[in-house]
């Protein structure tokens, strides 16, 4: 069974967003999406100063099984891809709400943040696609 | 990722499900694909041991007196070969126009009895030209769907197996030799794989499989799914059927030549007319194992463009865990050198054209 955190938000696309206090976006992907992928070998964040769309691929994640888009749920600027990632994007697979985010964003408008689903909208979303 | 139509099932799949393995369909059966990092898996057979249920797989006893004759005229290379008891033979069985129906590996048990494993993904059809081509040698083709199988693989595999099993039986199987099998009575153990490594492929009766499983578990055998399966025996250099060669690619396209047994010249295998028309006809395509230095991962069917020469296809392609780069087949056109360029996503990415294998038996076997 996939972890989902109460206090993030998702999209189906099985990214998760995280608004922390400084008005930044923090994105990653879910715990169901890290082990539909498998183990994570590499990973292509964005690089900060990028102005990214909401619903752009923005970052790949690339499994020993296959490589994914990860699309950005808000539009606005890069101001961070995670570094550590680079060398070990296994963080992703034991750490995928904390030490495996991908990227932090400035959103032009917060109100992209708050349409995003909540933490039951998203375990609907998973139950359906499962069954 | 749920199945809408249930899959078969092997004799382990409880167990599989109860350790925790995520599932997937391969060749209609449900088989687990990793119990948690498949590459911890992987460095648990280069380093340790690690086991696969391969039940799926399709052990074919054959029997008749001329059951010799038989398999010489179905498969390219020669049963002649084998002459001691136990003596394995990895083997294509072509179509007329020299297409690969299998891959297969066949024993040599008596004048009257060899036993054949087959693809899971194939049975059917290997089933059905089995029988069709024994009618004319009055050969009985019987699938020995009561069997289940158990690869143990790695430097520990074969010690770990002997010391869970009837300490006569274990005498004896520590005493075969590579690519020979034994059949005990109660177990058929092969000094076989898929994997690069040493171990054994173990044959029994399927409701023991459960206890042989859980024996090896106990012993620190690490259960390995089928992503490991493949990283393991891409890097060994083994092809994979309906990835690497179908019945629209023959062996000497399919990196397999060494498999095709030409002497004795009068031995008329299926597919033999084929196969030497097309040798005759030179450039062939080949197909070679490709290097990626940059961080990219070859996938099947990605295009490949060699400078001058022309295009070719990927056929494998994943992250090596030994090599920490990504690995693969292609074929390609007969000209290719020792670069090439594969698109990946959209990108142009060198690779490096190398013999395989890659790893052979925990050791790094291409300069890297």
């Amino acid at each position: 069974m996939s972890n989902i955190p109460a206090d993030l938000r998702f999209q189906k696309s099985h990214e998760w967003a995280r608004l922390e206090a400084d008005g930044t976006i923090t994105i990653g992907i879910s715990d169901h999406a890290q082990q539909a992928l498998g183990d994570l070998v590499f990973v292509e964040a964005p690089e900060p100063g990028r102005h990214v769309n909401a619903g752009e691929a923005c970052a790949v994640v690339e499994s020993v099984k296959a490589a994914s888009d990860v699309y950005s749920p808000v539009s606005g600027e890069v101001v961070a891809g995670n570094a550590d990632l680079g060398g070990q994007p296994e963080l992703i697979n034991t750490d995928p709400y904390g030490a495996g985010w991908i990227m932090r964003v400035r959103p032009d408008d917060k109100a992209q943040f708050a349409s995003m689903l909540d933490a039951t909208a998203y375990a609907a979303a998973l139950a359906a696609e499962t069954h | 990722m749920g199945n809408t139509v249930m899959g078969m099932r092997t004799p382990l799949f409880d167990t599989h499900v109860a350790a925790g393995a995520r599932t997937v369909d391969f060749g209609g059966w449900d088989m687990p694909v990793n119990y948690g990092s498949q590459i911890e898996e992987h460095h648990a057979v280069r380093r340790d041991a690690g086991m696969f249920d391969v039940s799926h797989m399709c052990v074919v006893d054959l029997r008749g007196d001329r059951v010799r004759d038989y398999l010489r005229r179905l498969l390219a290379n020669d049963v002649a070969r084998l002459t001691q008891p136990g003596k394995a033979l990895y083997s294509c069985m072509l179509r007329d126009h020299g297409g690969v129906i299998d891959d297969l590996i066949v024993y040599y048990m008596n004048d009257h009895w060899y036993r054949m494993v087959v693809n899971a993904g194939t049975r059917d059809k290997d089933l059905d030209w089995l029988r069709q081509v024994a009618a004319g040698y009055g050969v009985a083709v019987e699938p020995r769907t009561d069997l289940a199988m158990i690869a143990v693989q790695g430097p520990h595999a074969r010690a770990k197996v002997a010391g869970i099993i009837e300490p006569t039986i274990a005498k004896r199987a520590l005493e075969i030799e590579p690519f020979f099998g034994i059949d005990t009575g109660k177990l058929f153990i092969a000094r076989t794989g898929y994997t690069g490594e040493d171990g054994f492929e173990i044959m029994l009766p399927a409701e023991q499989a459960v206890a042989l499983w859980q024996g090896l578990r106990v012993v620190g055998v690490a259960p390995c799914g089928l992503g490991a399966r493949d990283t393991l025996r891409l890097e060994a250099g083994m092809n994979l059927y309906g990835n690497d060669m179908d019945e629209t690619t023959s062996p000497l396209e399919s990196g397999l030549g060494w498999t095709i047994a030409w002497e004795p010249q009068d031995r008329d295998f299926i597919g033999r007319g084929a196969l030497a028309a097309q040798k005759a006809a030179g450039d062939t395509r080949k197909l070679v194992g490709l290097l990626v230095e940059d961080r990219a991962v070859l996938r099947s069917h990605q295009k490949v463009l060699v400078a001058a020469v022309g295009e070719g296809e990927v056929t494998s392609g994943t992250f090596s865990p030994t090599l920490q780069r990504s690995i693969g087949f292609a074929r390609v056109p007969a000209r290719t050198g020792d670069r090439c360029e594969v698109e990946i996503r959209g990108k142009l990415v060198a690779a490096r054209v190398v013999r395989p294998p890659f790893v052979r038996n925990g050791k790094v076997a291409i300069a890297v």
